[in-house]
């Protein structure tokens, strides 16, 4: 639905309209909350402010009609799902009362509290939340940048470029040929994300080309449940998988896309069949241009309502932000938004602030029936947030388990994995 | 990255719990809002209306309160087998549990 200006006029929501009355603030703690960015973090808020506070005028600003989820696109690459069963309209979050605008937010006017969009119209906030996910740092691997990737797919962004063209070039290589792929330091989106797509790839080319070889290049020495996820590559894919640690020259510094070939920090040139680039990463440009981040490209907020602490009444959700130890996953954006709403509802109301307890599970699918997590509950204090000691933590690793236990605790969580997936989108888009 | 990993001693008592943090935890969730702040956790996987599903249990009016807690606290003591939940209910104080029982079971 794209709303011209008149409508949203006529709506309430333009700033131009200042003047007017807005009956909504009649009410004690109504006010209008405006959220850019429909992914995790603002899909989330909106149902969340819908469900639980009427008195809050929700718009979802989201340049997009559809959400493609970074989960499960490496069941894609596997050929294990298609693209239409991660891939969600806002029908349902707009037949919920969210005034769903699809269009781009342009910039963001602190001063006057108001947004302006691609089309020209501005809309005004009480409280604005921008949920604007990543961009992806384009020539800090010397060579990488939009045209390169097109040859050597990132896979990492569905809204720059669809999983499937990392897909289709796994389908049309030989056997035998190798997969190389790039894996950034931290911070970045999706941690174990990588390695569930080397996982992933695996699972496709041991039924497909089981010839073919997988060169992992890492610009870290350890990763999220790396003792889990070598564990399986042992078991599942014994000589497929080749992981390199940045001591070990994983680190790429460069590409040469038109020979297909990548650099390491000493030098090392390796050639691929396919290769997958995971470049550096920052918050979206939105949230930059809006002067929320800070020098190293990420948006700092307080731990207890993820509201800016550069920028007042604007709040800042999921990967963009500086939460650490959280990470950058889609289950926890969803925590920071019902955080964030709380918080906005509170703070309208004249209300103290709730106490803020963030909680994020991570599932990776390492292959068929084979499933392991990270599960973490966090706390926001005054100013930091922490992990609850005792709590979270990895999967149980083999040498734990009898061989039954172990069958079955990988089996059910590949199984809950999906469970969590479609609770997830439903959530959001159901 | 800036990875400060400070850990909050979470013990099954309230009242070994630091001062600070003791601050910002309530005892109960007082509103339906509170309430669903709290089970956003429980909402991840058991669904919106903690209906469940792939192998998920549904933890909407399927226990009583007692019975509830007596999970929960089977789970944190590491007494009932589980793939996630012990993980994930050491992450939660007793006066939690409580709200979440209230929330999610069925009617006494």
């Amino acid at each position: 639905m794209t709303l011209p200006r008149r409508t949203l006029l006529a709506a309430g929501l333009g700033a131009v309209g200042l003047s007017a009355p807005r009956i909504t603030h009649a009410q004690a703690g109504a006010g209008r909350v405006v959220i850019i960015g429909g992914g995790f973090g603002g899909a989330t808020a909106a149902r969340f402010a819908r469900d639980n506070f009427a008195n809050l005028d929700v718009t979802l600003i989201e340049r997009s009609r559809t959400f493609t989820t970074c989960p499960y696109g490496n069941l894609v690459l596997a050929g294990r799902r298609d693209m239409a069963s991660i891939t969600f309209g806002y029908e349902r979050l707009a037949a919920r009362g969210v005034r769903v605008v699809h269009q781009g937010a342009v910039s963001v006017d602190p001063a006057t509290k108001r947004v302006r969009l691609a089309d020209g119209a501005e809309v005004a906030y009480d409280r604005l939340i921008v949920s604007p996910g990543i961009d992806l740092r384009w020539g800090a691997i010397e060579g990488y940048d939009e045209a390169a990737s097109a040859r050597m797919p990132h896979g990492w962004v569905p809204a720059l470029q669809p999983i499937s063209l990392l897909r289709a070039q796994l389908e049309a290589m030989a056997d035998g040929g190798v997969f190389v792929m790039a894996i950034p330091d931290n911070p970045f989106r999706c941690p174990p994300g990588p390695y569930e797509r080397i996982s992933m790839v695996a699972d496709y080319l041991k039924r497909a080309k089981p010839r073919s070889k997988i060169l992992a290049l890492d610009a870290k020495n350890g990763f999220s449940k790396q003792p889990l996820f070598q564990e399986a590559w042992q078991e599942l894919y014994p000589g497929m998988i080749d992981w390199r640690g940045a001591s070990n020259d994983g680190r790429v510094m460069r590409v040469n896309a038109a020979q297909m070939e990548v650099e390491t920090e000493f030098g090392e040139k390796i050639r691929g069949a396919v290769i997958n680039i995971i470049p550096p990463q920052m918050a979206g440009r939105i949230a930059r241009d809006a002067g929320l981040a800070n020098p190293g490209g990420w948006c700092p907020v307080k731990p207890v309502s993820f509201e800016s602490t550069q920028v007042p009444d604007v709040h800042v959700l999921g990967d963009a932000t500086v939460a650490a130890p959280m990470p950058k996953s889609g289950f926890v954006a969803s925590s920071h938004a019902k955080q964030a709403i709380a918080c906005i509802a509170a703070s309208l109301a004249g209300r103290p602030l709730p106490p803020a307890l963030y909680f994020n599970t991570c599932y990776s699918h390492v292959g068929v029936d084979y499933g392991i997590s990270i599960v973490g509950v966090f706390r926001g204090m005054p100013e930091r947030f922490v992990e609850v000691e005792g709590s979270g933590g990895i999967s149980p690793r083999n040498s734990t388990m009898t061989p039954e236990r172990r069958v079955e605790q990988r089996r059910l969580e590949a199984l809950y994995a999906d469970g969590w997936y479609e609770a997830a989108t439903n959530e959001m888009f159901g | 990255m800036p990875f400060v990993k400070l850990r909050v001693l979470l013990t099954s008592s309230l009242l070994a719990v630091g001062p600070a943090l003791l601050l910002t935890m309530p005892a109960h969730a007082q509103t339906a809002a509170e309430a669903a702040l709290l089970a956003g956790g429980c909402v991840g996987c058991h669904g919106v209306s903690g209906q469940g599903g792939h192998g998920i249990p549904s933890i909407r009016d399927t226990q009583s309160r007692a019975d509830f807690v007596a999970t929960m606290q089977a789970f944190r003591a590491n007494q009932r087998e589980a793939t996630v939940m012990g993980r994930i209910s050491r992450g939660y104080t007793e006066a939690e549990i409580t709200s979440l029982a209230a929330f999610y079971a069925r009617a006494q």
